[in-house]
């Protein structure tokens, strides 16, 4: 009986109903084939020397160049370049997780316990607002604080009787400004995204465990942070499967464009491939550091997927 | 302080922190949204100092002189700034309707239980989450082969879709429509194309508007197609034309105002307060905007949480 019907179901006759969910399918799927699957066949330059043959396409000229094999990945490795590209990407990344997720929760905890329900809106839109703007110009913001003759934290440094510091200069300062600015735009974001799921916690379960007399902090760790844990494995999923990715305007803007002082110090794989993209660097090395960026991240989305659904099917999110 | 106020104040007390810890945590959030807002203002009132007080003593909260004329050289150049402005609101706009349209309907198709060819648009969608060709290759793809290059469409197509937004539409769509409501229309004789139309986009509001604001803000902030893609002065948005001048001011200079030759009017351009007036006028429409459609981005988030 059950076998009749499911082979039933699997010769079900093309309808009428599927033609018209198709065509409405349509125009996005087209949209997919050429934003995002036809991209996927041009990591082939970086298995080609590219070539320019005066007057012919872009196609023409990308099939009739040599296949190189790695050694578009070879330059990429032996040159220091990638070395510092892949530590700054990925050390700066993990602290952004890390204290990505720390601290807004702490946040949110704390901002769902104050009494007036009123101040906590204000706080959240208030903090929210970093979110809505673009980091063109929040370099801007920053270089009214760090501008060397104009910058008010200069202005500050003198008024103590100090030397003011070339900010845009000086390398050691960096980690900490770029580490600092990514939580300024971030936290008040994720801080309403815990929040909300803090407030969706069914209130009986405070109230059982204030008779069985548990305190503030044990409310806190046996109920609070068990019942959004879901939500925080589902952004940390997320945010670990772009560990190779960063932030592009974070260290391209807020850096006023890396100066070359600073190179070594906020350089990331994406801001090399866009500072090569522009520049004269041959086209098939600049794509050897996005496929391996795309392959990474494939690869590491996959595990820490595969991980935490070994540890708990349910927080998984593929 | 608001002790017991309400409903909700009967569990506060059960469950509450002391009133000096209540006052610690104001203090921190109250701090918090000062770091957050003080930027803005101090952009603000740099915008409207005085160029001679900023020479001499640097941005100041509190300038020795206030002056409008960062405000006044922008309304000088006005063609410049209303047409960056326009393309950032044609953007803007032309972006977010494609793209709600492409999202919706994929996620109305992918929702839809007996569609024969569910799994095949299902995995287009999820491919492109865990894998996609890099930032060189889309490069080349949009500005040789699809020849999108100093075109305003490559400010608008390659935004349109993400697959997180469509899943997002699908999830909310499975748990929220009634597949009888469906049925019945289409024994009515309906086509999906009017059921979509009809009865999806009338009752599924809020799942638009959350798509149609993540869309919009996104549109309105970009800089980065513009820094790929465009190099026609005439296609710059707003935001790429604050990215330009952080080099290069003088262009925007080509107005004299009477009776001063180019190199004098250049020379006595407000530059330090026009820059920092161009970010306010990015910044101030989303500034009242977003307190209105804050709860869209949260619940949006919370939808696509659901697992499917």
């Amino acid at each position: 009986m059950r076998d009749s019907m499911v082979r039933k179901r699997k010769r079900r006759r093309w309808t009428r109903d599927d033609t018209e969910l198709t065509l409405l399918a349509v125009p996005t799927f087209v949209w997919y084939v050429l934003f995002s699957f036809l991209p996927m066949f041009g990591i082939f330059i970086a298995f080609k020397r590219y070539q320019i043959f005066p007057g012919k396409s872009f196609l023409y000229n990308l099939i009739h160049s040599e296949w190189v094999g790695f050694d578009n990945f070879k330059y990429l490795v032996e040159s220091r370049s990638l070395y510092i590209l892949l530590r700054n990407t990925i050390v700066y990344n993990l602290v952004f997780i890390v204290l990505g997720i720390l601290i807004p929760v702490t946040l949110a905890i704390m901002i769902s316990m104050i009494y007036s329900k009123r101040k906590s809106k204000v706080y959240q839109t208030a903090m929210f607002f970093p979110h809505f703007l673009s980091w063109v110009v929040v370099s801007y913001f920053v270089y009214a604080f760090l501008s060397y003759d104009k910058g008010i934290l200069n202005s500050f440094l003198e008024a103590l009787g100090r030397e003011p510091i070339q900010w845009y200069m000086e390398a050691k300062y960096w980690p900490f400004i770029l580490v600092f600015m990514s939580l300024w735009k971030s936290t008040g974001y994720n801080m309403v995204v815990y929040l909300a799921s803090i407030t969706g916690i069914d209130p009986s379960l405070y109230e059982a465990a204030v008779v069985d007399g548990a305190t503030q902090w044990q409310q806190v760790r046996h109920i609070t942070i068990p019942s959004i844990r879901p939500v925080i494995i589902m952004m940390f999923i997320l945010s670990v499967g772009k560990i190779f990715y960063s932030d592009f305007g974070l260290f391209y803007q807020v850096t006023r464009g890396i100066p070359a002082s600073l190179y070594d110090a906020v350089s990331t794989i994406d801001t090399y491939v866009y500072n090569a993209l522009l520049s004269s660097t041959p086209i098939g090395m600049t794509s050897a550091a996005t496929v391996f960026q795309s392959v990474a991240c494939c690869i590491t989305i996959l595990l820490a997927n595969w991980i935490v659904s070994k540890i708990d099917d349910d927080y998984a999110i593929i | 302080m608001n002790k017991g106020k309400g409903s909700s104040g009967a569990t506060n007390r059960l469950n509450s922190i002391k009133s000096s810890t209540n006052l610690l945590f104001n203090t921190t959030f109250v701090i918090l949204s000062l770091m957050c807002i003080i930027p803005f203002i101090f952009v603000f009132i740099i915008s409207i100092s005085a160029e001679s007080s900023i020479v001499k003593n640097g941005y100041q909260f509190f300038p020795d002189a206030l002056s409008l004329s960062a405000y006044e050289f922008l309304w000088n150049e006005k063609d410049v700034i209303i047409n960056a402005f326009s393309i950032s609101v044609i953007v803007t706009t032309l972006g977010t309707l494609l793209g709600v349209a492409l999202t919706t309907s994929m996620g109305y198709v992918l929702s839809r239980p007996n569609y024969k060819l569910k799994n095949f648009f299902t995995w287009v969608v999820f491919i492109p989450m865990i894998f996609n060709g890099g930032m060189v290759a889309s490069y080349v793809v949009n500005a040789n082969i699809l020849g999108l290059s100093n075109t305003i469409w490559a400010l608008i197509l390659p935004l349109a879709v993400s697959s997180f937004n469509v899943v997002i539409c699908k999830t909310f769509f499975r748990t929220t429509i009634a597949e009888s409501i469906i049925e019945s229309a289409k024994i009515e004789g309906a086509s999906q194309l009017s059921i979509y139309l009809r009865i999806i986009v009338p009752i599924s509001k809020p799942v638009f508007a959350t798509i149609a604001l993540f869309l919009a803000f996104g549109y309105w902030n970009d800089w980065f197609q513009s820094s790929l893609y465009i190099r026609e002065q005439s296609l710059l948005s707003l935001q790429a034309l604050l990215n330009n001048i952080q080099k290069n001011i003088e262009y925007l200079a080509n107005n004299p105002s009477a009776g001063l030759s180019m190199q004098q009017y250049v020379n006595q351009m407000p530059t330090e307060a026009v820059r920092m007036a161009i970010a306010v006028i990015i910044v101030l429409p989303i500034a009242c905007a977003y307190p209105f459609f804050q709860r869209y981005f949260v619940s949006g988030l919370t939808i696509g949480a659901v697992k499917g």
